[in-house]
């Protein structure tokens, strides 16, 4: 469904462009969950941004590859044709949830104008409209939906907000859902809620997730292929099990043993260098 | 015992004034904007001296010719005469030296009370600030303009007049500035050292205080130049500016309105020279103030 | 017409520049404490102008006659009765005192056609009132637009061509432009400019009267405006960028929004600080800047009454002017200041 080709993004400064992402390629089927584990600077949040072109291209440049998602290459899709597919077709979560929200906005009006936008199928009548936001609050685990209509972002908790995007991501029903670091800004018990949730919702709607993340430990259990980035490049790509397993790459090696385990008695966190010489 | 390390001089170590200077001079804008000012007062001032000893430099703009009254512009009269047969060039820069000493006049004036109201409730804060400050959002809610027609009228147009009550009228927007640099500048830690080093508050505020502020208080200088001109010029417009037939670039425009629509180089050239005068005012202040407040 | 520099602005106004975009705490701060403090500071100021008005016509050195202390025409006689008359022979205070009694009362009597003076101020005042409105209304829309195309395409083209504008416009006289639209619309196109109407034409219908009269007001309107479309675009551009910046902007733009919802409904909503505060900024530069305006275009307002009052030395006329417009721009800032806080929560606290 989603194939990147040899993305290559570099990004604009007074002294030359620096590169971003230096050839990356990844790919993703129907209702499939790929993650992509990177540490800061690695470049995973470019990728997944990048997929529906919105880095600000002052900064920003493309300079080769193909970005495949059901037959069309989104990097040369028309402007109208691109906005069909945000949020209708792919949809995002952000990691800051606090600010990602419209603070003047009410939640219901910002969910409302997600599915004006791209469903068609819901009447635009109050009533209707409601009725599917309540729907989808409750599927994202809200409490009383319906008396938090009318409220603002500021009105909720971290945790709370992160689900408000969710809701308001899934509402358009996309195919794809990518979640740029979902759970980084939330604290760890609601990590774990907000996981699972998108992985009842993922198996529930049938759609592929793409997961960004520099935590490793979050994967398991949730996606089924991982892609592990390091400085703009992917540097090991297989099946969870497999690379957790037995990874191939130092970089690699090198996150998985830092996961902290219980009993674990070391005193030094082991570093790349342990693994392999820097050039 | 470790030892101090000297560093050798560096840029960094320039006097702040060279170094707002050379950032300022970089802009294009700024540079163009600093010559045509040069121009206009080197062209006014050099009339003064001329004309002080040659009467007629470049025309008599006193002298009347009533036979060649109202020509446009031609080889010999570059910017065309006035109703009277005056040379309007010659009225222009003749008046340049007026419209533009209002100008400089009216700031120094209005810098001074402001200066003066800002330090005091600036650096005394408490009741003294509350009340200098009612009394400036008071004075805010007057329509400037209105005032100074006003009192103007009452008292009389001449040159002094007019630049005093601009000066009196306009100085709210230097004393707010300067107050507000004065409340900063004063919880320093230089300014704490002083005090404690036992520097009365005259001596702290000349020596610590005031050149630190020196660069916004000038740029807040040289933007309200052109408000200056500008009240000047209008108020000739309405009759109550600098009396004929001393020129000013207002009256100018004022004398040659009654024949608007047949002489309209007598309204388009003085105009210019003030959208000019103003304009190139402008981006020099708005140039320097980026080079003081930039950090390069 | 040189709308007022930053430096100008009542405090109040300029840091409604210098928060940054929403986050809404929680509580509320009660709208009704704010409003009193601010209506008793209102009523402060208000004493204050009044006493600035009073002063202003008062103690400037000139003849408190209308016609020459040496004109031996006027019998003694008549001089005394015009000195007891307007209280010119008691003590300052209770001049001061006299007057305000007389504002108030509507007595207060213009020198020159003994008619009170607030029935003249008021019968001008729907046309200033037309007029001014009229100019803040293109201010603010013209600046907006101008503001967030400039946000929009920061650095580029419209963004430097657009402070370039804005930079002349501030700058422009306004008598000059004036004086050369008239003579560009007489001498080229013959259209009539000055006054409310044109006159002596009979008009097809109710529609073309109308128009007439719009058209009569739109062209001292915008003269005024252009001062205020720069400052409004340029204050307007630099809230967006900052918006423009935020994550939620990123948001709407995966939803899949086109640039101008993005733009207009998610980040203008967001900056319109410039906007409200705007208001309040603009209404003394533009009632200022409508006294010469109003001449030059013969429009029966305040400003041009002001300036007849002026030439006919109409003391009690000029006191009355001067406070009563202080007090209308006091009235404005209120306004606007009340509006502000009931938008933004976090304002009531000062």
């Amino acid at each position: 469904m989603l194939k990147i080709e040899n993305l290559q993004i570099g990004f604009q400064n007074s002294s030359g462009i620096t590169p971003a992402l230096k050839g990356v390629s990844l790919q993703l089927g129907r209702g499939e969950t790929l993650a992509i584990v990177g540490e800061s600077g690695s470049g995973k949040s470019v990728t997944a941004l990048a997929i529906t072109r919105l880095l600000p291209t002052p900064p920003a440049v493309y300079e080769g590859g193909r970005i495949e998602f059901e037959g069309r290459d989104l990097l040369k899709v028309s402007d109208a044709e691109l906005r069909r597919v945000r949020g209708g077709k792919i949809a995002y979560i952000f990691q800051e949830p606090s600010t990602s929200l419209n603070p003047v906005y009410t939640i219901r009006s910002q969910i409302a104008e997600m599915i004006q936008l791209h469903r068609p199928d819901v009447k635009p009548d109050r009533r209707s409209l409601d009725a599917e936001i309540i729907h989808w609050l409750d599927a994202v685990g809200i409490q009383n939906p319906a008396t938090r209509l009318n409220d603002y972002p500021h009105q909720f908790s971290g945790g709370m907000q992160q689900r408000v995007m969710i809701a308001m991501a899934l509402s358009a029903r996309p195919d794809l859902l990518i979640a740029d670091e979902p759970t980084t800004a939330l604290d760890v018990t609601i990590q774990a809620q907000i996981l699972n949730k998108l992985r009842e919702l993922q198996s529930e709607l049938g759609m592929a997730v793409l997961l960004i993340t520099h935590n490793f430990a979050i994967i398991r259990g949730l996606a089924k292929h991982v892609a592990v980035m390091y400085r703009g490049e992917v540097v090991e790509y297989g099946e969870t099990d497999q690379v957790l397993r037995a990874p191939e790459h130092p970089y690699t090696q090198a996150l998985i043993s830092c996961i902290p385990r219980l009993g674990d008695r070391r005193r030094r966190l082991p570093t790349i260098s342990d693994f392999a010489t820097i050039k | 015992m470790t030892t101090l390390a000297i560093t050798p001089h560096s840029k960094e170590s320039e006097i702040p004034v060279s170094r707002i200077l050379r950032r300022y001079w970089a802009h294009p804008v700024a540079r163009i904007s600093t010559f045509v000012i040069l121009f206009f007062l080197l062209s006014a001032g050099g009339t003064a001296l001329l004309g002080a000893f040659h009467q007629n430099w470049p025309c008599d703009p006193d002298q009347t010719h009533l036979e060649q009254k109202l020509l446009p512009p031609s080889l010999h009269h570059l910017l065309g005469t006035d109703n009277l047969g005056r040379d309007v060039l010659s009225r222009m820069l003749h008046g340049a030296t007026i419209s533009l000493s209002v100008g400089l006049i009216a700031v120094a004036v209005s810098l001074g009370i402001g200066l003066v109201v800002g330090a005091i409730a600036g650096y005394f804060g408490g009741w003294m600030d509350q009340i200098l400050m009612r009394a400036v959002d008071a004075l805010l809610c007057f329509p400037t303009f209105f005032i100074i027609l006003s009192v103007v009228a009452i008292l009389g147009p001449s040159l002094i007049n007019i630049v005093i009550v601009i000066g009196l009228v306009s100085w709210t927007g230097a004393a707010r500035l300067v107050r507000g640099e004065f409340l900063t500048l004063r919880e320093t830690e230089y300014v704490k050292g002083a005090r404690v080093l036992g520097q009365n508050s005259w001596q702290i505020i000349t020596r610590h205080i005031l050149p630190n502020a020196a660069a916004p208080i000038l740029v807040t200088a040289i933007i309200s130049i052109p408000d200056a001109i500008l009240t000047e010029a209008t108020l000739s417009i309405l009759g109550f500016g600098v009396q004929p037939p001393q020129a000013t670039w207002g009256n100018i425009i004022a004398d040659g309105k009654t024949y608007l629509l047949d002489a309209w180089w007598l309204i388009l050239f003085p105009g210019l020279a003030i959208l000019i005068a103003t304009l190139s005012l402008y981006l020099a202040g708005d140039s320097l103030r980026k080079a003081a407040e930039s950090r390069s | 017409m040189k709308p007022e520099s930053p430096a100008n602005l009542s405090e109040f106004q300029v840091s409604a520049f210098k928060f940054h975009p929403f986050s809404y705490d929680s509580s509320f701060q009660p709208m009704s404490s704010f409003i009193i403090r601010r209506l008793a500071l209102s009523v402060v100021l208000l004493f204050i102008i009044s006493i600035i008005s009073f002063f202003i016509v008062t103690l400037t050195p000139g003849s408190p006659y209308p016609w020459g202390e040496l004109n031996p025409k006027i019998s003694k006689e008549v001089k005394e009765t015009f000195r007891k008359k307007f209280h010119l022979d008691r003590p300052l205070p209770e001049q001061y005192a006299f007057i305000m009694r007389d504002l108030f009362t509507g007595n207060l009597r213009s020198i020159k056609d003994d008619r009170p003076v607030m029935a003249r101020i008021l019968e001008r005042l729907p046309a200033t009132l037309a007029l001014n409105f009229s100019s803040i209304l293109i201010s603010l829309a013209f600046g907006t637009l101008l503001g967030v195309t400039a946000a929009r395409h920061a650095g580029g083209w419209q963004d430097v061509s657009g402070s370039l504008a804005a930079i002349v416009f501030i700058a422009l006289p306004g008598f000059w432009i004036s004086y050369l639209i008239a003579i560009v619309l007489v001498n080229e196109f013959h259209v009539p400019i000055l006054g409310t109407q044109s006159y002596g034409i009979d008009f097809p219908n109710a529609a073309a009267a109308i128009l007439d009269r719009l058209w009569h007001l739109l062209v001292p309107a915008t003269v005024l405006a252009l001062g205020g479309i720069a400052v409004q675009s340029r204050y307007l551009r630099a809230t967006m960028i900052e918006s423009l910046r935020e994550d939620y902007i990123r948001t709407a733009r995966a939803k899949g929004l086109s640039e101008e919802i993005v733009l207009y409904k998610h980040a203008l909503r967001n900056s319109i600080r410039p906007i409200l505060a705007g208001i309040g900024m603009l209404l003394p530069a533009m009632i200022s800047g409508s006294v010469v305006i109003e001449t030059i275009f013969a429009y029966p307002g305040i400003g041009r009454l002001s300036y007849e009052a002026v030439l006919e030395r109409d003391y009690p006329t000029l006191v009355a002017m001067n406070f009563f417009v202080a007090a209308l721009i006091l009235l404005g800032n209120l306004i606007s200041d009340l509006l502000y806080a009931a938008v933004d929560p976090r304002v009531r606290l000062e």
